[in-house]
């Protein structure tokens, strides 16, 4: 029996990080048996609070009570004594093992230094019945779907006697359908005595699957409130300290001329493997097109292939018809391509060096920030103050370092860096990643203002909702290939999780109704 | 860790690491039991204790600031040019050559005309490993490793075998050069007590201007410190990385093959055979570490350098240390210098897998524990 109401309390954690706070007094009590939600923004400290509950950071201030008795978490080793265990959302898979093999590693119960495998696999098995997650022990990771590895990584908590499963953003990574089994699953381990921590800043998940919600804001506990009695907007209010609109409204497209057009694209990846397989579209002034898909499935190379970054295997690109197939960066920039990247780290700034170097990346050799070759530092400070001005990127200056800017400012100083050369077609790749709803919101502003003006816009996102709310036109990548091309009025998501999940058109359709 | 902001850290690093060398440098003579408060003193005064002596350590610093130079700017560019040596003797031998060949020009054609093929060759010499590795991805240390010994046994070979008999004044050294290509100032030298101190110097400090100038000022060094940090944005920013590296190192060729010139022209005023690579392009490699890469920092720190040369030879005479444990005690120091840099690499990797967490917590919002912990440490730094 327990002697708590509650099998985890987390009372007054602080976790100062020399002189800033990003837990400040923030409490977390889990019953048993609840899928507790833990809503907050990027940075809001949900990591860190969970990091403190499974041993990798010691709170400064606060204490841990599990099933009511005090405890004192100072390694990751204790959080696993104390049946805590972590559904990590990048897994923490080794690809060549298998099943079997992934979950043991660290522990393999063994005679005489040789490991017991036939019994380990037998235990699997049977864990994995018990709890309906139709695992197969003996599978290679590299051979499974990223749903059944990440039940691989939830079978491994479990095997490790895990009580209190936290689930780190979980669902970031799978289609609609893995989602729907996920929740599935979640639901059944609760139903099991198991209680859940679901770490997420998607409302509607919460919706689906929480019994509780605790929502943090900026280090601080704003409140623990019932799921079933609290509506999205609320929560949203809660996260963010203000209202949110979820949908940017938006009029009709005025489509005009065709501004890009790809005809049979072939791209390879790194490997020399076809990522993308010859594929046809084209984007219209006035339009946003959006590329729908799973991570993996050809955007990426695609996006490179039309901005210069990578070599063309076949078939054509052209822009305002400028033949453009293989051309160098520069040219095709030159031409009017805006290009808001992917990894925004990677390619979209030079950490190191100031903002105001930053937003002169793509026009620094020409005048007026620069004549004859050399640099006017003069007329790029003005061009930053004005991009800052106008793109309200937050900054205490213009020189300092970009990589000291935070996630949503060093994307929107992307967006104004693009913007503001005022070309034709805005190339934009995943620009909400990782950014709050307030920062979402403004960029998807932005898009809408950028196609309203006539521009062509192409998106790329992994993220249904975006997808859905911007884009005139949907298509959808898989493997490589256009699996459909639809409309988000007539579309749901349903049907876009089956197409990227490599359905046919038809039978997606099919399915759905 | 000490908590300092970024400049006062870049001026205490080093400073910390020369005292730390000049202790050990004690620690040794006191084993050997010689008196380092004696040995030391009897370097300033070697160094710094006559005008003459002030004119040798200016001497000493003209060709290690240009190879210096040269160093900053490849790693820059995040090219580690470890050929300097190389690019100095190939400088050295082009400018002699020339000064040989035209010994009557008068000196406002030859003069320039011997330092602009020197500095060739030597931009010559490093626009191979800068072309191999931006077309081929060839390891630049290996290449520039491996050319230093192709450059010193060519140069012997063009001493004995290719120059015409006539520049020779045995088998193993050319004659001197005329007058006209000399960078020899008897002003100069008079200024400083008949010292071998020449008009490299201002070619040294010509070059310090000129550096910052491109690296700060131009779109060449916009694109050179660019794809140094991030050759990824760089590219994605329309800059042609190869193009960049190449130029980069022919600047740092450039930089080094005057490095050699000013020995030539100015400190020997003839080319001998060489059994080992110059020392001034390893030197260089530390002095511009030690100096942060900044101008301001290399000039001080080829200063030191040469201070360290030059008085050794002091501390000989003055002290009665040998040479051997002289050349212990600049060891130390450059042992210690070298250590520094190991610890801001150690930092900038830090730095780096500390991005790259962030970058991939931004992706996904996965926790890392630790980033949590360096990004706070790392903002302080």
């Amino acid at each position: 029996m327990t002697k708590s109401d509650y099998v985890i309390e987390m009372r007054k954690i602080t976790k100062d990080f020399s002189g800033f706070k990003a837990n400040d007094e923030v409490d977390l009590k889990v019953k048993p048996g609840e899928i507790h939600a833990l809503l907050g923004e990027n940075g809001a400290g949900k990591s860190t609070l969970m990091n403190i509950l499974s041993g990798l950071l010691a709170p400064t201030s606060g204490e841990i009570l599990i099933n009511g008795e005090p405890v004192k978490i100072d390694n990751p080793t204790v959080a696993n004594q104390l049946g805590i265990g972590m559904v990590h959302q990048h897994f923490m898979l080794v690809d060549a093992f298998t099943v079997t093999e992934n979950i043991i590693l660290g522990n393999e119960p063994s005679t005489g230094g040789v490991i017991n495998r036939k019994q380990a696999q037998k235990e699997i098995q049977e864990l994995s019945d018990h709890y309906g997650l139709s695992v197969d022990p003996t599978a290679k990771i590299s051979d499974i779907s990223v749903g059944m590895q990440q039940r691989a990584e939830i079978l491994k908590t479990l095997y490790r006697g895990a009580n209190i499963l936290i689930f780190d953003e979980p669902t970031a990574v799978l289609t609609p359908q893995e989602i729907d089994e996920l929740i599935e699953i979640m639901k059944g381990l609760v139903a099991e005595g198991k209680s859940i921590i679901l770490i997420t800043h998607k409302l509607v998940e919460i919706k689906l699957a929480a019994d509780r919600c605790t929502v943090i804001r900026r280090g601080k506990s704003i409140g623990t409130v019932d799921v079933a009695k609290t509506s999205s907007e609320e929560l949203a209010t809660m996260m963010v300290g203000h209202s949110v609109t979820f949908k940017v409204p938006k009029s009709p497209a005025k489509i005009g001329e065709p501004i890009l057009n790809v005809k049979h694209l072939e791209v390879k990846e790194s490997r020399g493997i076809a990522a993308v397989k010859g594929i046809d579209f084209t984007v219209h002034s006035g339009e946003i097109l959006g590329i729908a898909g799973i991570d993996g499935n050809g955007q990426t190379e695609l996006i490179e292939a039309l901005t210069g970054l990578r070599k063309v295997a076949g078939g054509s690109i052209e822009i305002e018809g400028h033949d453009l197939t293989n051309a160098p960066v520069r040219k095709i920039t030159e031409t009017g391509v805006s290009h808001v990247p992917e990894d925004r780290h990677k390619y979209g700034l030079v950490l190191q060096m100031s903002l105001a170097e930053n937003l002169a990346l793509q026009t620094y050799y020409k005048s007026p920030l620069s004549r004859h070759g050399i640099l006017d530092y003069k007329k790029i400070r003005q061009h930053a103050l004005r991009l800052i001005k106008t793109y309200d990127i937050r900054t205490t200056n213009e020189q300092l370092k970009a990589g000291e800017l935070s996630g949503g400012n060093q994307q929107k100083a992307i967006i104004a860096r693009e913007l503001d050369r005022d070309a034709n077609l805005i190339i934009v790749s995943q620009p909400t990643r990782g950014l709050d709803v307030g920062a979402i919101e403004y960029i998807h502003r932005q898009l809408i203002d950028q196609r309203d003006q006539g521009k062509a816009v192409l998106l790329v996102s992994f993220e249904l909702d975006e997808i859905m709310n911007l884009s005139d036109r949907i298509i959808v990548l898989h493997d490589g290939k256009i699996a459909g091309e639809v409309r988000p009025e007539t579309t749901s998501e349903q049907e876009l999780g089956l197409l990227m999940a490599g359905s046919s058109k038809q039978a997606a359709a099919q399915e759905v109704k | 860790m000490l908590k300092v902001s970024q400049p006062v850290k870049k001026v205490l690093v080093p400073l910390i690491s020369i005292i730390a060398g000049f202790l050990v440098g004690a620690i040794i003579m006191l084993i050997f039991s010689y008196s380092p408060v004696q040995a030391y003193a009897s370097m300033i005064r070697g160094a710094l204790g006559t005008t003459s002596s002030i004119g040798e350590t200016l001497r000493q610093a003209t060709p290690l600031i240009l190879t210096a130079l040269g160093f900053s700017v490849a790693s820059s560019a995040g090219f580690f040019n470890i050929g300097l040596s190389g690019q100095a003797l190939a400088g050295w031998v082009g400018s002699i050559w020339i000064a040989l060949a035209f010994p009557n020009l008068p000196t406002y054609i030859l003069l320039p005309l011997a330092i602009i093929v020197g500095a060739l060759a030597g931009a010559l010499t490093a626009a191979i490993p800068g072309f191999l590795r931006a077309y081929f991805g060839t390891s630049e240390v290996i290449v520039t490793i491996m050319l230093n010994y192709v450059v010193l046994y060519v140069s012997t070979y063009l001493l004995q075998s290719a120059m015409p008999a006539s520049f020779r004044s045995s088998q193993d050294a050319t004659k001197t050069i005329s007058s006209h290509a000399s960078l020899r100032m008897d002003w100069l030298s008079n200024l400083f007590g008949g010292s071998r101190v020449h008009g490299g110097l201002f070619i040294a400090l010509i070059a310090l201007v000129l550096v910052w100038v491109i690296m700060k000022k131009t779109t060449l060094g916009f694109e050179i410190r660019a794809v140094g940090m991030n050759p990824f944005a760089s590219e994605y920013a329309g800059m042609s990385s190869k193009r960049t590296i190449i130029m980069s190192m022919v600047l740092s060729g450039t930089l080094a093959g005057l490095g050699g010139v000013v020995e030539g022209l100015g400190t020997y005023q003839n080319f001998f055979t060489q059994t080992a690579s110059l020392s001034i392009g390893f030197d260089g490699m530390a002095v511009s570490l030690l100096g942060s890469g900044s101008s301001v920092g290399i000039l001080l720190s080829a200063l030191l350098f040469s201070v360290l040369k030059i008085g050794g030879l002091g501390m000989q005479t003055g002290a009665g240390v040998p040479f051997e444990i002289v050349s212990i005690v600049i060891a130390s120091i450059i042992f210690f210098v070298a250590i520094d840099y190991v610890i801001g690499l150690l930092f900038k990797q830090r730095q780096n897998r500390e991005t790259e967490q962030i970058a991939a917590r931004t992706d996904s919002k996965a926790t890392v524990a630790v980033t949590d912990e360096q990004k706070k440490g790392g903002s302080t730094k």
